[in-house]
């Protein structure tokens, strides 16, 4: 590699995904149609089979935004990964949880990271979080050749809004279309279910406890409707990963807290009288 | 057909490297140096925005003298080159020495190929993430590449600064410590440079993965006061 000069005519900004398409055209963050023995492009017939992730929530809370997702990725009617994670930092304000096809969605997250901290180190200071959003919406829009053949990507964006000083989350469609959710939204397989649970536990400024345990339960009513979305697992240890974004920032909630909290649920559950 | 004028190569050569000196020459100096359990980069500086001293990576900084945007270009693609590297390989692969040769290989053609050499002299700095200690890569106008493991001065009156700091200079040093003799050296016997006047940052392990980061006036005071 050499340094990467550019003409001021020919300056790519601060746009990490317009530098490496310059610099390492061959490694292009940009997807491109995959081509069958002919050179047509693939169009319909059975979707490739690669592993999906499926159920992602997030809530706003008193200090800002809570996301999960529960560990499981299918492939078809397999269970593909038990402990795969759905729920990543993007920065230290915004956090990012994706549901499709894993492969593309993890690079999708990893180019993400790298283009709002690259921003930030060239332009010397944070996107909004408006930006960081719509930023995400460009790259879900770049993947959409590939979302028409069966790999689509759709991710859940959620972070601390610095100048509003307020929660915000954001969801897509695999067009890249952006919309802002008022309080909480669930997607995946999933989601459904997740979401009516949410919307029947939901309440103004929940505290942090109460709002991981909104999500902890569901995403155990997805994971008892759904067979894509896996429940927790305490005889392996794998619970849901929970993290949360507020003015300090991005913090995950640790295995130990989410597991004390999933026994209060079942709990509450036990005692409601619903069979387990 | 004018026949150009011959001119030695060696005339050459030295107009080009006074050139460049007299441009770093003008702007005030910068001092980089390792404390325990970091790297101290302390430049004089005048303006809040316009920065001397930047992050490129998880653990290396960036600090340049002489001419702002020649050094803030040099910035920026190291920025770009350093992205680049750890998103086609890994985070772990991105390290300073590597980065330092390039910018050298860069500088060195710059000064022999183009009209003008490149006002500029660069400090590049890393925490090295097995050991924990400081590694400073002082790179010149002509691509002339030095390493230092204790603390390097860059920029006009250098040398002069450089005498004065190595006097009080210890490896095991706190930050409080360092920058207090940097700021002395920088300033010289006779003059006091106001916080507002100083731009510094650190690379230091408490700061987790991103290890830069920059020291603000209320900082500053607390560890001048």
């Amino acid at each position: 590699m050499s340094l990467p000069m550019f003409s001021p005519s020919e300056d790519p900004g601060p746009s990490f995904v317009e530098v490496i398409s310059r610099i390492l055209p061959e490694k292009s963050a940009l997807p491109r149609l995959i081509s069958g023995p002919d050179g047509a492009n693939y169009r319909s017939g059975s979707p490739i089979s690669v592993p999906h992730g499926t159920t992602i929530a997030a809530v706003r809370y008193a200090d800002g935004v809570i996301m999960a997702g529960d560990r499981r990725a299918t492939e078809g009617n397999f269970i593909a990964h038990r402990r795969i994670e759905k729920v990543f930092a993007a920065d230290k304000h915004s956090a990012v949880a994706i549901a499709g096809a894993a492969g593309p969605a993890v690079e999708m997250v990893k180019l993400f990271q790298v283009q709002l901290e690259h921003y930030e180190k060239v332009e010397g200071s944070i996107l909004s979080l408006e930006g960081k959003a719509n930023q995400l919406s460009q790259m879900i829009r770049a993947n959409l050749p590939m979302a028409m053949q069966g790999l689509a990507v759709v991710p859940l964006f959620a972070g601390w809004d610095i100048l509003r000083r307020r929660g915000r989350i954001f969801t897509y469609d695999i067009t890249g279309g952006r919309y802002e959710e008022v309080d909480y939204h669930a997607t995946g397989s999933g989601g459904r279910d997740a979401k009516a649970t949410i919307k029947l536990g939901y309440r103004d400024q929940l505290d942090t406890a109460s709002a991981v345990k909104l999500l902890i339960s569901a995403l155990l009513e997805a994971s008892e409707e759904d067979s894509a979305t896996g429940g927790p697992d305490p005889v392996r240890g794998i619970y849901p990963v929970i993290a949360t974004v507020s003015e300090p920032g991005f913090k995950r909630v640790t295995d130990e807290e989410i597991a004390e909290l999933t026994q209060q649920v079942l709990a509450d559950r036990a005692d409601r009288g619903v069979a387990q | 057909m004018t026949m150009p004028f011959y001119v030695a190569p060696e005339q050459v050569m030295k107009d080009r490297a006074d050139y460049a000196r007299k441009g770093i020459a003008r702007g005030r100096a910068l001092i980089g140096t390792v404390y325990q359990g970091g790297v101290l980069l302390c430049a004089e500086n005048p303006s809040r925005s316009l920065h001397k001293i930047s992050e490129i990576y998880d653990r290396i900084a960036f600090a340049g003298v002489g001419k702002y945007n020649e050094f803030d270009q040099l910035r920026v693609a190291g920025v770009r080159h350093a992205d680049t590297k750890g998103y086609a390989y890994s985070r772990d692969d991105v390290d300073a020495r590597s980065l330092a040769n390039i910018y050298a290989q860069y500088l060195g053609q710059v000064f022999t190929h183009e009209m003008k050499p490149m006002e500029v002299e660069i400090l590049v700095a890393e925490l090295t993430p097995l050991t924990q200690v400081g590694e400073l890569y002082h790179i010149l106008y002509d691509g002339t590449v030095m390493d230092e493991s204790n603390f390097s001065v860059i920029g006009g009156d250098s040398e002069t600064i450089s005498e004065r700091f190595s006097v009080t200079f210890n490896k095991d040093w706190n930050l409080k410590e360092a920058l207090r003799a940097s700021v002395a050296a920088l300033a010289g016997p006779e003059r006091k440079i106001p916080v507002s006047e100083l731009e510094a940052a650190v690379l230091s392990e408490s700061n987790g993965r991103r290890a830069f980061s920059r020291l603000g006036h209320l900082q500053l005071d607390e560890l001048l006061a």
